[in-house]
């Protein structure tokens, strides 16, 4: 009976002081928590895709808190997301670019010929992998879809073999464009008007073999352009964003009508 | 004397290595081990809480519990005792180096419940170590506890650049891993002075 009071005394005993020394410890450094920092993971979009360059939301929020990232520094939530974190705090929210993603292909089974049937598992990395391009052309959309699984927005559809964003649905986390084993797929400025839409960078006349929709390297377009923000690149023309004005000039030029106003897909 | 403190060292983080021969602390040592980095930072707060651990457990035991006759009660009042540190150690850390807290803070909560700290303090006990020898021990423990999941870190940072068959990929591959380098430390076994 004594060594069970004992037990039970000692216990209690080692317990009240580990208790109290908690206390005492908690209360002696307690740190003052950044209230912001809570208000702005509010805020925030919580689904830690990582698009911001921060390990999560929560990596995210304690940045902006302590003022080493930018309110606007989300590109998921853009702006209204930028503005409450603004409000919180006290800066200016300023203009986030919402950027979409843009498939860089459009060879379709109507304009690229097919290869045959593939059988195997039913993602493009592995057909990839395998060695079966599916379409002639070698850099084009493998149409399986792993994107299309990838996106967490369903943003994504795969039709006539190849994959299309919808841009209002897209969010801009680049998941797609991290996993498109033919790195088809970028992030474009949403109010974007032109954009090349193949990723073929073959000679003119081996892209006409393998594909009707293809850029050609024609140079058509470097020409039309007054603003000198388009170039040929690897027989792949290029549009760069900071000197293009969206006239659309160049798209109405192209040949192959490759260059698109990719506001007109779905 | 000197010569037999080293032997704890080198037992410790060798010999009879924490995760890689007596199996503890696997939970932490596989969960961790995906980034190079985090697991140094884990490997450095793990030495840090096991050497203090290791010297509370020891005194309490030595002045508290085995004069009182209450060496059955140890498992319980060592768990308290140091998921009662760890939380006072991360109190104090956030408050005077949030340097240091910053590095290894964010693994001090898995530390509560990894039981290699436990085991430390409990094989300490049944070692009949003085304070001295308890706390090298923990020191060399924890650094076996390092230099096994730093190991692993390395190993599946060429893993990840593989390509394995798909059965294996994730946590199989790392469970052989794991057990390949198991076998390895069993080497060590037959170390003697």
């Amino acid at each position: 009976m004594d060594l069970i009071l004992i037990t039970t005394g000692v216990i209690t005993l080692i317990g009240l002081i580990v208790g109290a020394g908690l206390v005492f410890t908690g209360k002696k450094f307690y740190v003052e928590v950044d209230q912001r920092e809570a208000a702005v993971r509010e805020a925030l979009p919580g689904n830690n895709c990582g698009a911001c360059g921060f390990a999560g939301c929560d990596a995210m929020a304690a940045a902006i808190a302590k003022g080493e990232a930018p309110v606007n520094g989300c590109p998921v939530g853009g702006g209204p997301v930028a503005a409450k974190i603004g409000a919180i705090m006290g800066a200016e929210a300023g203009e986030v670019q919402r950027k979409v993603a843009f498939v860089q292909c459009k060879g379709s089974c109507q304009v690229t010929k097919n290869q045959g049937n593939y059988v195997g598992i039913p993602d493009c990395a592995s057909a990839v992998r395998a060695g079966l391009a599916l379409t002639d052309c070698d850099y084009g959309c493998v149409g399986l879809g792993t994107c299309v699984k990838l996106c967490p927005e369903h943003a994504i559809t795969v039709r006539d073999g190849v994959a299309m964003v919808n841009r209002s649905r897209c969010v801009g986390c680049g998941l797609c464009v991290k996993a498109c084993p033919k790195g088809l797929i970028t992030l474009l400025p949403a109010e974007n008007r032109v954009a090349v839409q193949c990723s073929n960078r073959d000679k003119g006349p081996q892209v006409k073999q393998v594909c009707s929709a293809g850029c050609l390297g024609c140079m058509l377009c470097t020409r039309q352009c007054e603003h000198g923000a388009i170039t040929v690149e690897n027989n792949l023309a290029r549009i760069h964003y900071d000197a293009c004005i969206q006239c659309g000039k160049c798209a109405e030029k192209c040949p192959a009508k490759v260059i698109t106003p990719p506001v007109a897909l779905p | 004397m000197n010569h037999n403190l080293l032997l704890i060292i080198i037992s410790g983080a060798l010999i009879n290595n924490v995760v890689l021969s007596q199996f503890l602390g696997i939970c932490s040592f596989l969960g961790v081990s995906q980034q190079m980095k985090a697991s140094v930072s884990l490997g450095g707060a793990v030495i840090f809480v096991v050497t203090i651990a290791s010297a509370v457990a020891s005194l309490l035991y030595t002045y508290v519990l085995a004069p009182l006759g209450l060496d059955f009660m140890k498992t319980i009042v060592f768990i308290l005792v140091i998921a009662a540190l760890v939380q006072i150690v991360e109190m104090f850390l956030k408050k005077k180096s949030p340097a240091v807290y910053q590095s290894l803070g964010i693994f001090l909560p898995l530390i509560t419940t990894n039981c290699a700290v436990l085991g430390v303090a409990l094989t300490n006990v049944q070692n009949g170590y003085n304070f001295i020898e308890s706390v090298l021990s923990g020191f060399g423990t924890a650094l076996g506890y390092t230099l096994a999941i730093v190991l692993l870190a390395g190993i599946r940072s060429r893993i990840r650049e593989e390509d394995l068959p798909a059965p294996l990929r994730g946590a199989p591959i790392v469970l052989i891993a794991a057990a390949l380098m198991s076998i390895a430390f069993m080497g060590f076994a037959g170390l003697s002075f």
